[in-house]
């Protein structure tokens, strides 16, 4: 059976030059990076060419780079970390709605602790203003936190506007990039950002390793207690290989960005296309302002995980906000942040693409979904009839 | 995550559909998360189900629980019927994941609730 993956926002495959980099820091260039001999230093040498690296597909400089477990641990430190740091000039942190839940569960933890949380609405397309922002910020805000596009609608945030509004007022400005490495410029000056999460299995890399980068001057306190690495922001013996493969994969990530980006658009568009023309559908999301790979569509009267399991049995890996594919049983965080009612929430699927996607997938992804929707369609007690 | 008897039931669900002039009609709308479910019958004299059918708007677990209660009730007494428990839904399609057992409550209640319906619109008649 054919197999087509569009659940790239989810995770990518890992880009076969990613593997040949890493192989030698799982076999025989093992030495730990803090030992002072040879082998020691051969692997602390690949994890400085990893931060350099990253530091260069940023526009940062390598010591501003702190290498993670991943996104949910870089959106961590710095969440916990700014609010620790700065409590005694404020306690007031600023996030949005649509944030992954490694930011607002962060936050909440933080508003456990008697931190005070302005969350931010959005509106119906997932965007987050400037303006509420600003008018948000007080004498006692430390923090603001906004993603620079959203991992369920794809929709791109103004990041750079707020950064601006942000380091007019002095205060500190986190974004979750996650989503946008390899596929939007990301620039921590353009962005005006102090902080910023990445992850590198998003983008063709290894699981389970990311990037926090922290702008000169960034106060951040310490939370987990260790050795010494990553400015003890990271204490533990480094996670050479996948240090190694974060540097390879965010290299070729902004290598030929544009090309890439144009093949996946021109998919992306004509999946969307195709799919919106099946009746009763709706794109969720913003029309223009939007991660290249992402189709988030909702189709009325079907339920989101029925979908995906008739997908699955022709290959096809997709995903959905239904509150029945959730575990807790609650529609999408985000979908109802953009005001959609639970039902529209229910027929949501995200389909997300990467470069590895190709034109006749999605052929083959058109020439399945009219036939799955109709069957489930016509088992559904809430469909008015006929087409 | 599924058994293969819930993903059967899943593709080839078993009586779909409405009975136009039902005996009675039970409609559940599950308040965990949003999925509706609604059951028809048709009955006999002898309280036996002749004709039962469904129509779901929910998850696979949702539309396979639909489908097997269905099977499993037709031909049976009300009295039977109403003796179904979700728990031997569940047993009946090999299982259910843990955070899907509520979606078999969902076929069960909708089923008692036709039967409640068949029984007030009788009662009615007789009155
Ligand atoms: C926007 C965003 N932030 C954070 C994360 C967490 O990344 P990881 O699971 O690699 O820590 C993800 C991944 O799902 C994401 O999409
Ligand atoms: S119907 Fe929603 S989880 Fe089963």
């Amino acid at each position: 059976m054919q197999k087509v993956y569009l659940d790239n926002a989810a995770t990518t495959r890992m880009h076969d030059e990613v593997l040949a980099a890493m192989q030698p820091y799982l076999t025989n260039v093992y030495g730990n990076p803090s030992s002072i001999h040879s082998f020691g230093r051969e692997a602390r040498k690949a994890v400085e060419e990893a931060r350099e690296k990253t530091a260069a597909a940023l526009g940062g400089e390598p010591r501003e780079i702190i290498f993670t477990s991943g996104a949910t641990e870089a959106n961590n430190v710095a969440i916990r970390g700014v609010a620790r740091a700065l409590q005694q000039k404020g306690r007031h942190i600023i996030t949005t709605a649509v944030e992954h839940h490694a930011v607002l569960d962060a936050c909440k933890a933080l508003e456990a602790e008697g931190f005070k949380v302005t969350v931010l609405p959005v509106d119906a397309y997932g965007m987050v203003s400037p303006r509420d922002v600003a008018d948000a910020i007080t004498d006692e805000t430390i923090l603001v936190s906004v993603m620079l596009a959203n991992n369920e609608v794809g929709t791109v945030m103004p990041v750079a506007e707020i950064g601006k509004i942000c380091r007019e007022r002095g205060v500190v400005f986190h974004t979750d990039a996650v989503q946008a490495i390899g596929v939007l410029p990301v620039n921590v000056d353009d962005l005006q950002v102090d902080l910023l999460s990445l992850s590198a299995h998003k983008f063709h890399g290894p699981k389970g390793v990311g990037a926090l980068y922290v702008r000169k001057g960034t106060k951040l306190k310490v939370f987990s207690f260790g050795g010494a690495q990553e400015r003890k922001l990271r204490p533990g013996t480094e996670n050479v290989a996948g240090i190694v493969g974060l540097g390879k994969a965010i290299e070729l990530a902004v290598t030929d960005m544009e090309a890439k980006v144009s093949r996946i658009k021109a998919m992306r568009d004509k999946l969307m296309t195709g799919l919106l023309s099946i009746p009763h559908t709706r794109l969720n999301g913003h029309p223009e302002k939007r991660l290249p790979g992402y189709v988030n569509i909702s189709f009325q009267y079907v339920e989101g995980e029925s979908m995906i399991l008739s997908l699955d049995l022709k290959g096809i890996a997709v995903s959905s906000g239904s509150a029945c594919t959730s575990g807790s049983l609650d529609p999408s965080h985000v979908l109802m942040a953009m005001g959609l009612d639970h039902q529209t929430a229910h027929g949501s699927l995200r389909l997300t693409l990467s470069a590895y996607n190709t034109e006749e997938e999605i052929d083959y992804v058109l020439s399945v979904m009219p036939e799955i929707v109709a069957r489930l369609r016509a088992m559904s007690p809430v469909y008015p009839g006929k087409d | 995550m599924y058994s293969e008897k819930v993903m059967d039931h899943f593709m080839n669900p078993r009586n779909v559909g409405e009975i136009e002039n039902a005996d009675g009609i039970g409609e559940v709308g599950n308040m965990k998360c949003g999925d509706i479910m609604r059951i028809y019958l048709k009955v006999s004299d002898q309280e036996v189900i002749e004709d039962i059918k469904f129509r779901t708007f929910g998850c696979g677990a949702a539309i396979a629980t639909s489908s097997a209660i269905t099977e499993m009730v037709k031909g049976k007494t009300l009295a039977e019927a109403w003796e179904i428990s979700n728990k031997q839904v569940a047993e009946e399609l090999g299982g259910l994941p843990e955070s899907k057992m509520h979606c078999s409550n969902l076929a069960a209640d909708a089923l008692k609730r036709a039967i409640e319906d068949y029984r007030s619109r009788k009662a009615q008649q007789e009155a």
